[in-house]
């Protein structure tokens, strides 16, 4: 068994910062992260980079570059850090520690932890279209962690689907690195900076996103590289992977050619250990996913468990950082090892540079609205892609009277295979709320329960006692 | 269908996929080695035996469940590949007998 002041779960922007500062103020910290090298998902595969593909940090830009000062920092720190390692349970009894089960080489090591940091970040939203299950329809964010940690690119013809940020980024990235791509298709209904424009003035206060966001428009915009806007209808078509796309665009219909169709709609909160604790989530409308509900400091209705970074809702790495140093510093002072009045002012700062990286937050919901049309999915398509669990038969369980997704998915098995909902929860959510005609806050999430990973027995015979 | 920008650095690993010998380079997870060489699906579905393959490479769409030297059901995307590695297509649930797969399970 491990003991630790504060366990935090994964190594990204949030979790690494964290770790480095109540390591500064001498707390014993333990990292656990599934990845075998720290950075997270934006800044995967930053050390290797760093030290043996110099030419890589030149066509991902400066931002991915900065992750390796932030790793060095983490390493210096003098944190236990468990790479490879996946958390399956997390027990937080109302009285003492909290419990956290870690798998790791075919053994579940045990921790003891009087404060958790879970900073396990966003994942995509999972895009529904006809076709995704297709092999060879990945996200952007796939093509882009094989392309930082492997070098690894899509055959041509490549087509890139969706709305927001990343898209733009992983279609500035490839057009850098010299990977052909044969078309965005832009899923961003039309209007978009007429949208934005009541929430300019506040996002000027992040001006640096808003530079770099204009920049990469411009850089799509003299790529060369086809778009076509106000893309509706999508669907990926073929027989044993995807061949073509088809969609509508301007009114027109379009079939292209397709090697690799990536897609993107925006991330959300990854779900999976704040539900399972039980904490408090809120039903985000501008956003269309669930949020943890955090207090200023950082805490989750479960007194001692703290969620920082893009998991507490999505602001990106910078904002992450800083929201890992807050709740850092808010349980080193419960601690007491740091006097109030400079970790307070500490605190203050990182709450700035915090709130300037999430001003442009609003700006960006309206300008790229997540899909209205998940809620509205009907027919053949699969929700659950684990078990195969159609758009048609959630509306059916609705109609049968499941109320939320427990019951639905006690009807039809959706979200009870290995990805235990991760893919399917935010859509069934959506539809059932849309067949019965309630907010989403009405209708709730999927139960989750441990393992939140799959466990072999093995792995759960040897649960170790004395580490 | 994926292709791999140049990387004279890179150190080769030796690994088989369904007893096929393949070459990945260090560094890569197992999903990331099939992707680089051309392996167009690594499971199929429990329930209706359709060809999957990675959607998501961060561990939460558990499409690239593989068989890594006998035991299956890992997440190919968090496991670095190694040199001997032996790995395998999922074929729908693993250790599950015929008769209690379901209709069209394997």
């Amino acid at each position: 068994m491990t003991r630790t002041d504060l366990a935090i779960i994964g190594a990204g922007p949030a979790g690494m910062s964290a770790a480095s500062t109540a390591r500064e103020a001498g707390l014993s910290v333990l990292l656990i992260d599934e990845q075998p090298e720290p950075g997270g998902q934006i800044w995967r595969a930053i050390e290797r980079n760093a030290s043996t593909r110099p030419e890589a940090l030149a066509f991902l830009g400066p931002d991915y570059a900065d992750g390796a000062a932030r790793a060095d920092r983490f390493r210096a720190s003098g944190a236990n850090y468990w790479p490879s390692s996946m958390v399956w349970h997390l027990d937080c009894p109302e009285e003492g520690d909290k419990t956290l089960l870690v798998a790791w080489d075919g053994v579940t090591r045990q921790v003891q932890a009087r404060t958790v940091l879970i900073a396990t970040g966003a994942m995509e939203r999972p895009v529904p279209v006809p076709g995704w299950t297709l092999p060879g329809v990945m996200t952007i964010g796939a093509a882009q962690t094989v392309l930082k940690s492997s070098g690894l690119y899509p055959e041509a013809p490549l087509v890139l689907a969706g709305s927001g940020p990343l898209l733009l980024l992983f279609a500035a990235q490839c057009h850098a690195a010299g990977i052909p791509v044969a078309a965005v298709l832009d899923t961003t209904p039309s209007g978009a900076m007429l949208r934005g424009l009541p929430y300019l003035p506040k996002a000027l206060f992040g001006w640096r996103s808003l530079l770099k966001g204009r920049r990469l428009m411009r850089v799509l915009a003299q790529s060369g590289i086809p778009v076509y806007r106000q893309v509706e209808g999508l669907e990926a078509l073929g027989a044993e992977r995807v061949e073509h796309v088809r969609f509508r665009s301007g009114g027109k219909a379009v079939k292209l050619e397709a090697t690799t169709l990536l897609l993107h709609e925006g991330v959300v909160p990854n779900p999976q250990l704040t539900r399972l604790i039980g904490c408090e989530h809120r039903w985000d409308r501008a956003q269309r996913c669930f949020h943890p509900v955090l207090s200023d400091r950082g805490e989750t209705s479960v007194p001692g468990v703290f969620v920082a970074g893009d998991g507490g809702g999505i602001g990106g790495a910078i904002a992450a950082e800083n929201a890992g140093r807050i709740a850092a510093l808010e349980i080193a002072e419960d601690f007491g090892a740091v006097n109030r009045p400079s970790g307070d002012i500490e605190i203050v700062k990182a709450r700035d540079n915090r709130r300037a990286q999430m001003a442009v937050r609003p700006l960006l919901d309206a300008m790229y609205p997540p899909p209205a049309w998940i809620g509205k999915l009907d027919g053949d398509v699969p929700v659950c892609r684990c078990e195969e669990v159609s758009a048609r038969a959630v509306r059916g369980a609705a109609a049968d009277g499941a109320p939320g997704p427990n019951q639905a998915k006690a009807f039809l098995r959706a979200g009870m295979g290995p990805c235990q909902g991760r893919m399917c929860g935010l859509t069934v959510t959506e539809i059932l709320a849309d067949a019965h005609g309630k907010e989403p806050d009405a209708i709730g999430y999927y139960r989750i329960r441990p393992p939140i990973k799959p466990v072999t027995v093995g792995e759960l015979a040897a649960l170790d006692g004395a580490d | 269908m994926f292709r791999r920008l140049p990387d004279p650095r890179a150190r080769p690993v030796h690994f088989t996929f369904e007893g096929e010998a393949l070459t990945a380079h260090s560094g890569d997870s197992v999903a990331a080695a099939l992707l680089g060489a051309g392996i167009g699906h690594s499971r199929t579905t429990p329930k209706s035996g359709t060809a999957r393959a990675p959607y998501c490479m961060m561990g939460v769409c558990f499409e690239c469940l593989i068989e890594i030297d006998g035991v299956p059901n890992r997440q190919g995307c968090l496991v670095e590949v190694r040199d001997g590695m032996a790995v395998r297509r999922q074929q729908g649930a693993p250790g599950l007998p015929e008769d209690l797969a379901g209709e069209g399970g394997q």
